[in-house]
């Protein structure tokens, strides 16, 4: 690939994902998708280097609480619904909560973090509670 | 924006800074908006400040404040003529509205203040009255002021004129309303340059910015001067990124030096905090035997080995005859007699002499001191750590309020890149999802409450009445072994009874109350607690029923010693006169006796010191076996007998084995018992259980990870393991007691051990205080040992406890308000957003009107639709951030439909967004970034 002549290649989801630094991550798949352009992964020069420029140590809090929330919306709806807070759940215990377990965490986490009553989080929300969280910075950077 | 803010984040966080700056874009436009003369120089001003706040990581900080300062001070009372004068000086190199660069500026400004000596002083004072008008004056107003100050002040010199600068011909080269404006933006450039880093945007649009800025600020950048401060900012955030990683090294050194971390770590993942508080628990053991092992080695048993007298010079080092044909045999070293008895290991070995060696080491007295040191480090260690873990515990009692939320959405390490960690961290985080959940439905449970109540009365009956007979069991067999003492046709059950009756209690008794507490339904946390306060109480009726044992013995001995004293100097007379008798020459010397024929004392110390070591060591058989028996054979058994079995033996009755925490720390903190007893008597105790802890720490590692199942009700232990620490405490208190009175009370014996010879053991103090110190501090000490002295003493320490506790209760119960209105606080902010939300438009409406919506975040439909790509970068600001979170999808609705009405609580930051970014850079007329 001749990233001089052509600067608009992009890579697709597939290669990113297999790189050692995201490889064991959960949400992998995520990330890479919140980052690039088109929502599916394909990640140009400049997708890439933001992505590593949020996870890096240097980014602040604000920043990294925006990507944050984007990585764990799912379903790209600006909210963190219940569908969202499963599927990350799932995902961070290998799906080995039963249902009910997972219902009530949700319906917990819903519950202590959502402060407007609309029984799902906003950006307010997740910022709010994101801000507080004693190692949020420490665990939500990427050393390349 | 105050001066004194900007100052101290530029010497905080870089990032911080650059925030800040962004934020205070939105206020340059408005100042610069004043118009006419006066407000282009405000704005210059605060330009020109802008600009400075690169600049002064260069100068010293005082230097261009302090120019600030007196030009204010100037303008607004016109000092006397010298200072005035000095002052122009500076005034004409700073305020000379030319291109002339600000670095200059300040550099010129920095060096008039060194130059002008009277000035200087003055302008110390100043800069103090300005730091305040600074603080006092916010935003607009300071800015006007400054602006209308340096007018002032150019005026005067124009009057004045005498020494002005060289520059001030330039001034006329562009209107200065247009300079301040081009500066203004030049730094708005210079600004985004800076944070575009921080700016959710996608990297196109930054890099054009960036592009759009960097030629922006090329091009005019030449005409206000040259940047020279980037080369210092950068050279400046270099170190800082060079200091972050350097601390992250050392942090992740500090890491690796912690031993076992990754072991007990590995534990915790697979098996929950519980159990890996256990390890730690060992750790933090490990870690204070082995300061205790540097003491008694390092300053008794060392010493000793190298500079007392070798084995089999005197008679207390050598094995007597009658015991040396069986000295060697196995059996007899297993019991620590024989060799071992006569060791450096023991009490006895010690000599009396007051001094060893060349370098004049007073041994016996060391003994002492580290006798008595290993309880007093002992007991500061334990405390210590106890108030640690205390502070601990309540540093984080806000933690109740996210906890499933951010276990949800920070617990994962985005660092980890290692499949096996990764595993560990899976599995960690389910379990501590799963601890979280059953806390959750233990909350939530509430169910026939009599019944548990009479349940757990019942259970506490039931237990009581066991340990009642446990302990009626063991007196029973303490009586019996008394009688057993006087006969000699003794069976070996009739011998050993006592150690396999406490044995088999100690066997049957835990898994009994397991079973009985199985009844009171508590919180697995709350039941490992009853759990462990039961035992304890069992193993401390068997440790006492054994030292009472052993006090008997010792008064027996301490009978014994009379007689065989004086039986010894006879003997000891007969061998001379036998001597003198069988040589007839009463001049020669007899040669002495052989030490090994000598007639000696029990040594009731060395017996004592046995005792202890023999049920160390038997304890760590005990343990060891049982774990390999218990929990490997019966792993080996299940897992490979399974594939011929008729029923599931892994599922069914035998299963795995479950890691037993009551137990082992139990067993930890009465070995630990034992150390401290029989450190005194047994020098050599400390070394072995220093020995035990290290293998028990990879072998039980070892043997959980192989051999176990986690529990089925996993639990979190509690944050601070200070229940463990209690009991470790209070068996450190019943382990000193005896060891206190016997050093206190009794004689030691005759003719072993370094206090040989004394009618007490703690008269080798009193010996050094008389002989080696100055008289004057015996006769200080002595007056120290007077009543009259201790008594008040004593009540004063009382008094101060009761002081302390009294305040720390008071602070307790404010703190427990303060949580109770954080709570109220947070709840009320809840209902008033769902209230809000459901109240009319008008009232909405009504809200936005007045003023203090400055502060709440505005309600989502009045936000414009994002901008996805803005040209203009001035309005950059926080502002922008918040828009920027949409930016890939459409909808705007990132800012929830939060709303805040009109308060009694105005200005304060809000609880739900305490420093956020959110509402605070929105405000119509707010001043200034918030408050940090």
């Amino acid at each position: 690939m001749d990233y001089t002549k052509e600067p608009d290649c992009k890579l697709p989801l597939a290669l990113i994902v297999a790189m050692p630094e995201l490889n064991e991550n959960p949400f992998r798949n995520r990330i890479v998708e919140s980052f690039s352009e088109d929502g599916l992964g394909n990640q140009s020069f400049n997708d890439f280097v933001d992505m590593f420029s949020v996870l890096s140590e240097m980014a602040p809090r604000e920043l990294k609480a925006i990507f944050a929330f984007k990585i764990y919306d799912f379903n790209v709806d600006n909210f963190l619904c219940k569908e969202d807070l499963e599927q990350t759940l799932n995902r961070l215990t290998k799906e080995e909560l039963t249902e009910e377990e997972v219902q009530l965490v949700c319906e917990k986490a819903i519950e202590e973090a959502d402060l407007d009553g609309d029984h799902k989080l906003s950006f307010a929300d997740f910022e709010n509670m994101i801000t507080r969280a004693p190692d949020f910075l420490s665990t939500f950077h990427i050393r390349i | 924006m105050p001066r004194k803010t900007d100052v101290s984040q530029l010497e905080d966080v870089g990032i911080d800074i650059d925030t800040e700056l962004s934020n205070s874009d939105e206020e340059a436009p408005k100042r610069a908006k004043k118009g006419g003369r006066g407000g282009g120089r405000g704005g210059r001003g605060r330009g020109k400040k802008a600009a400075s706040e690169e600049e002064e990581d260069e100068d010293e900080v005082p230097a261009p404040r302090g120019r600030r300062g007196g030009n204010r001070k100037a303008a607004r009372k016109g000092k006397d003529g010298d200072d005035e004068d000095a002052d122009d000086d500076d005034d004409e190199d700073g305020k000379g509205p030319k291109k002339q660069s600000e670095e200059e500026e300040d550099k010129k400004g920095a060096k008039g203040k060194k130059k002008g000596g009277k000035k200087g002083k003055d302008d110390e004072e100043d800069e103090e009255e300005g730091g305040k008008g600074d603080k006092g004056a916010t935003g607009k107003k300071g800015a006007k002021g400054k602006g209308k100050a340096k007018e002032d002040d150019k005026k005067k010199k124009k009057k004045g004129g005498g020494s002005s600068s060289s520059n001030s011909d330039e001034e006329d080269s562009m209107s200065e309303g247009e300079m301040a404006k081009l500066m203004e933006e030049v730094e708005e450039k210079k600004k985004l340059i800076a944070t575009i880093r921080n700016k959710p945007w996608r990297m196109r649009r930054r890099l054009t910015h960036l592009r759009e800025s960097q030629q922006f600020v090329d091009k005019f950048e030449g005409a206000l001067g040259k940047g020279k401060g980037r080369k210092w900012y950068a050279y400046k955030v270099m170190m800082k990124k060079k200091w972050i990683k350097f601390q992250r090294d050392f942090e992740n050194f500090r890491t690796a030096c912690i031993p076992w971390e990754r072991k007990i770590k590995e534990v915790e993942s697979h098996f929950g905090s519980s159990v890996a508080s256990y390890f730690i628990f060992l750790r933090w053991m490990y870690g204070m035997n082995l300061v205790l092992f540097g003491f008694t080695f390092g300053l008794v048993v060392i010493p000793e080995v190298l500079m007392g007298l070798p084995y089999g010079s005197i008679p207390r080092k050598t094995v007597p005859r009658a015991e040396a044909d069986s000295a060697q045999d196995y059996s007899v070293l297993m019991d620590f007699n024989g060799y071992c008895k006569y060791s450096v290991l023991f009490y006895g070995f010690y000599n009396n002499q007051r001094t060893i060696g060349l370098l004049q080491f007073r041994l016996p007295l060391s003994y002492l001191m580290v006798g008595i040191g290993t309880f007093g480090y002992s007991l500061m260690v334990v405390i210590r750590t106890m108030a640690k873990n205390a502070d601990v515990g309540g540093g984080d009692g806000e933690d109740g309020e996210f906890t499933f939320a951010w276990k949800m959405f920070t617990s994962w390490d985005y660092l980890i890149g290692n499949a096996e960690t990764a595993d560990n961290k899976y599995a960690s985080i389910t379990t501590s999802f799963k601890e979280s959940i059953v806390d959750e439905q233990e909350n939530q449970k509430d169910e026939n409450i009599h019944l548990r109540r009479f349940l757990r009365v019942l259970a506490n009956f039931m237990i009581i009445c066991s340990l009642g007979g446990s302990g009626y069991l063991i007196y029973f067999v303490v009586k019996r072994s008394q009688e057993f003492a006087s006969r000699d046709d003794l069976s070996w059950y009739e011998k050993n009874e006592l150690e396999i009756i406490m044995s088999l209690l100690g066997l049957v008794c835990p898994p009994l109350f397991e079973t009985i507490a199985e009844l009171e339904e508590y919180h697995p946390r709350i039941a490992l607690k009853w759990q462990l306060g039961r035992i304890f109480a069992l193993f401390l009726g068997n440790l006492y029923t054994f030292l009472f044992a052993l006090f008997d013995e010792v008064n027996t001995k301490l009978e014994l010693e009379g007689s065989i004293r004086n039986a010894s100097l006879w003997n000891m007379k007969e061998y001379y006169a036998n001597f003198t008798l069988n040589s007839n020459d009463t001049e020669a010397t007899p040669p002495p006796m052989h030490p090994s024929d000598i007639i000696r004392g029990p040594c009731w110390e060395t017996g004592v010191g046995i005792e202890f070591v023999k049920l160390t060591v038997s304890d760590i058989q005990v343990t060891y076996l049982t774990i390999l028996i218990g929990d490997f054979a019966r792993a080996v058994i299940v897992r490979f007998l399974n594939y011929c079995w008729c029923w599931d033996l892994e599922a069914g009755f035998p299963s795995y084995g479950e890691f037993d925490i009551s137990g082992n720390v139990l067993g930890l903190v009465f070995n630990q018992g034992m150390i401290w007893m029989g450190a005194f008597y047994a020098p050599g105790l400390v070394g072995i259980n220093v020995l035990r802890l290290l293998s028990s720490m990879y072998y039980q590692c070892w043997a959980v990870m192989a051999t176990n199942v986690p529990h089925e009700r996993v639990f979190k232990a509690s944050k601070s393991n200070n229940f463990y620490m209690g009991l470790l405490l209070l068996i450190l208190f019943l382990s000193l007691l005896p060891v206190v009175y016997t050093i206190m009370t009794l004689p030691p014996s005759f003719d072993c051990g370094p206090f040989s010879g004394k009618a007490k053991m703690f008269d080798v103090i009193m010996e050094t205080i008389d002989l080696d110190l100055p008289a004057f501090l015996g006769t200080l000490f002595s007056y120290a040992a007077n009543p009259g002295l201790i008594i008040p003493a004593v009540l004063l320490m009382v008094l101060a406890i009761y002081y302390l506790n009294s305040v720390s209760e008071a602070y307790q119960g404010a703190n427990m308000e303060l949580k109770k209105k954080m709570q109220m606080a947070r709840d009320e902010e809840k209902n008033r957003r769902n209230n809000t939300e459901s109240t009319d438009q008008v009232q909405k409406d009504l809200e936005d009107l007045l003023p203090n919506r400055s502060l709440a975040p505005e309600p989502e439909k009045e936000e414009p639709p994002p901008k996805p790509t803005k040209v203009k970068p001035g309005a950059a600001g926080k502002k922008d951030l918040q828009k920027d979170v949409t930016l890939a999808s459409p909808n705007p609705n990132v800012r929830g439909p939060v709303n805040r009405p009109p308060g009694p609580r105005g200005p304060g930051p809000m609880p739900g967004h305490p420093g956020g970014p959110g509402p605070g850079g929105r405000g119509q007329g707010r001043p200034g970034p918030p408050p940090r």
